[in-house]
């Protein structure tokens, strides 16, 4: 069944080489608005790199990412977060000697408009443009549960709040699709539970799309609707999360033959 | 209630900054021609305006945006020697007649925003190239840029080796220009407080919007910065721009304070007070990330110059102590190596002092010290 809307996020035999090893190729993937789709795979997989080529941080050397139907082709980083694709890292990268809230009010670039002249003489619109991104910022830090923390300096919050700051960080971007790499990496169950919490309520919230990297199996066979697995830079399944966990491909890639 | 704070951080600022300028302004005209004043305090106070630009100007960079750059020295060249020509211009052009003229103040201060623009445009040029590096190695052409600066200016020849008071231009340049005797220095001081204080006041509203967000985020992690949506190119080499732009400001005030320009003055060879060096010293004694801790800095080390060069103890030392003194780059390392082993981040660390938040300041200071000093008791005790 051809399916009639248009994807979010689609890439089209996506691939990098580093030398001669190819870390991923042939990747295709199709993400339709509000979907959450997991991408898993053993160690060593290229997930990271599927990530790093979706946001701009490698350039592919075969393929096209397309959002919304137009080619990211050559953009840089940061004119993926413009056109909408936001992530949060595996190692976490805060702004660490930033406070909570100016973490997330950098990431609001999109809100301010501007320009040195504003900035240095104070006027009327840098204090709305300030106010509107202060406000937003709360906003995002009510969402992910770290109002009071938001004058704390963002390297003195606890690992599970680190995480959190990343992704209202993330969402300050305005994106149409996230990205989580390992958003539960090293996380005791609780924080998982208020990890998963906190990522339905942005789905509900913000209708968003969202592809995650998950090691954790039973987070990802929670709250995925579908699953892509990778092993050695190729795609080997893609399925229901119970199609998945009964796929003999899959399961030779994590345990071996 | 958090807006009428801030805004009543402005107007206490305001209202102390305009208190102590007309005070200083009223202790001018009382005491301005008494000899130590005249001779002594006030140079000191010019030099110490353009020093405190100066090192804020580089706290942009190297604090806030955590570049570091060694070429500092050489966009205040460009400044003095921009500022320095455009007056004598104005004077061959006979725009103005002598110090008093209502006009030499318009030229005083189109020559101070002059030399500031030429610096900026002239470090994109620089900094477009110099930045797509990163760490040791844009240091090392930062440095390259600096001595390449240095020695175009020596090549050309309306400035001269020589510096301006002796070549071509004569020594007509600072009859009536910039280049303050100490009579004309007492006049002006008003105009090297205005500039110093405009400067620093449009470098702390720099780093208090979203262009301070934008660096300190690229200093703190640069690939999360440009996965946030900062476009990190353009912000590192508009605030290089932005810095270097007052940093050919307090070359302005340098070309006002002196009688003669010379490039060996900003060399990196020169031993002296004005050395790319030397400011990356009063940032890092001032704490790397705190525009008054550059501002403390820059006058703690031109107090440490001036007593090595004019102290009485100096020469009242036996003779292999006072030997040392006639190399102060070596007293500005001992200090550096004393601050950072009892201060690493400096003396400021990134704390800014303000004047709304000082009391409640202190009081956390005193409490924390007070509990750390419980504790280590507590685990003494224990032991």
């Amino acid at each position: 069944m051809p399916d009639e809307r248009v994807p979010v996020l689609e890439t089209r035999k996506l691939g990098i080489t580093f030398g001669g090893l190819k870390a991923v190729s042939d990747f295709n993937i199709r993400i339709y608005p509000g979907e959450l789709i997991g991408l898993i795979g053993p160690n060593g997989a290229g997930k990271t790199s599927v990530f790093n080529l979706l946001t701009g941080v490698y350039a592919p050397t075969e393929g096209t990412v397309i959002l919304e139907g137009k080619p990211l082709n050559g953009k840089k980083t940061y004119q993926f977060v413009e056109a909408g694709v936001a992530r949060t890292f595996q190692n976490i990268r805060l702004f660490k000697q930033m406070s909570v809230i100016e973490n997330v009010k950098t990431a609001c670039t999109k809100d301010i408009h501007y320009g040195l002249f504003a900035a240095s003489f104070r006027t009327p619109k840098f204090w709305r443009a300030e106010k509107a991104v202060t406000e937003k910022a709360m906003g995002l830090l009510k969402i992910c549960g770290l109002t009071n923390e938001a004058e704390l300096p963002a390297a003195s919050l606890p690992y599970g709040k680190q995480r959190k700051l990343e992704i209202a960080r993330a969402l300050a971007t305005d994106m149409k699709i996230l990205l989580l790499d390992e958003p539960a990496a090293g996380m005791n169950p609780t924080e998982t539970a208020e990890l998963l919490a906190c990522i339905n309520t942005i789905r509900d919230r913000f209708g968003i799309a969202i592809l995650l990297i998950e090691h954790d199996m039973s987070l990802v066979m929670n709250i995925c609707e579908k699953i892509q697995v990778i092993d050695y830079g190729q795609t080997i399944a893609f399925g229901t999360p119970a199609e998945i966990a009964a796929n003999p491909k899959v399961i030779a890639a994590y345990l071996g033959e | 209630m958090k807006k009428s704070k801030v805004a009543r951080g402005y107007f206490l600022n305001t209202v102390v900054i305009i208190l102590l300028f007309t005070a200083f302004q009223i202790l001018t005209s009382a005491k301005g021609s008494q000899g130590s004043f005249k001779l002594v305090l006030i140079p000191s106070i010019w030099q110490c305006c353009y020093l405190m630009v100066l090192a804020a100007s580089l706290n942009l960079v190297l604090g806030f945006m955590g570049q570091l750059s060694l070429g500092h020295c050489g966009f205040m060249a460009i400044g003095a020697y921009t500022a320095a020509l455009l007056s004598l211009a104005c004077e061959r052009a006979e725009l103005f007649e002598g110090k008093s003229d209502p006009a030499f103040i318009l030229v005083l201060f189109s020559s101070v925003i002059a030399a500031g623009l030429m610096a900026a445009v002239l470090s994109l040029l620089v900094g477009i190239p110099a930045l797509r590096l990163k760490g040791d190695y844009l240091a090392i052409i930062t440095l390259g840029f600096g001595m390449i600066i240095i020695n175009i200016i020596n090549n050309l020849p309306f400035c001269g080796q020589d510096g301006l008071a002796l070549g071509s231009a004569g020594a007509s340049l600072y009859k009536n220009g910039l280049g303050f005797g100490s009579k004309a220095k007492v006049q002006f001081i008003w105009f090297a407080l205005l500039v110093t204080i405009i400067s620093l006041a449009l470098m702390f509203m720099f780093i208090r919007s979203k262009y301070g967000r934008a660096i300190k985020a690229i200093r703190d992690d640069e690939i999360a910065a440009s996965a946030s949506g900062i476009n990190t190119a353009k912000f590192k080499v508009m605030t290089f721009a932005y810095s270097a732009f007052f940093a050919g400001v307090a070359g302005a005030l340098y070309a006002c304070t002196n009688a003669t320009l010379s490039t060996s003055s900003f060399a990196f060879t020169n031993g002296g007070i004005l050395n790319s060096t030397f400011v990356v010293v009063m940032v890092v004694l001032g704490g790397m990330g705190s525009l008054t801790g550059s501002v403390i800095a820059a006058v703690i080390m031109f107090l440490i110059n001036y007593e090595i060069k004019n102290g009485q103890w100096v020469s009242a030392l036996p003779a292999s102590l006072s030997g040392i003194f006639e190399y102060p780059m070596l007293v500005y390392a001992v200090v550096l190596i004393v601050v950072i082993m009892f201060r690493p981040k400096g003396i400021f660390g990134t704390y800014e002092f303000s004047l709304q938040n000082l009391i409640p300041d202190i009081r956390r200071a005193l409490e924390m010290h007070r509990t750390a000093d419980a504790e280590k008791k507590e685990a003494n005790g224990n032991a």
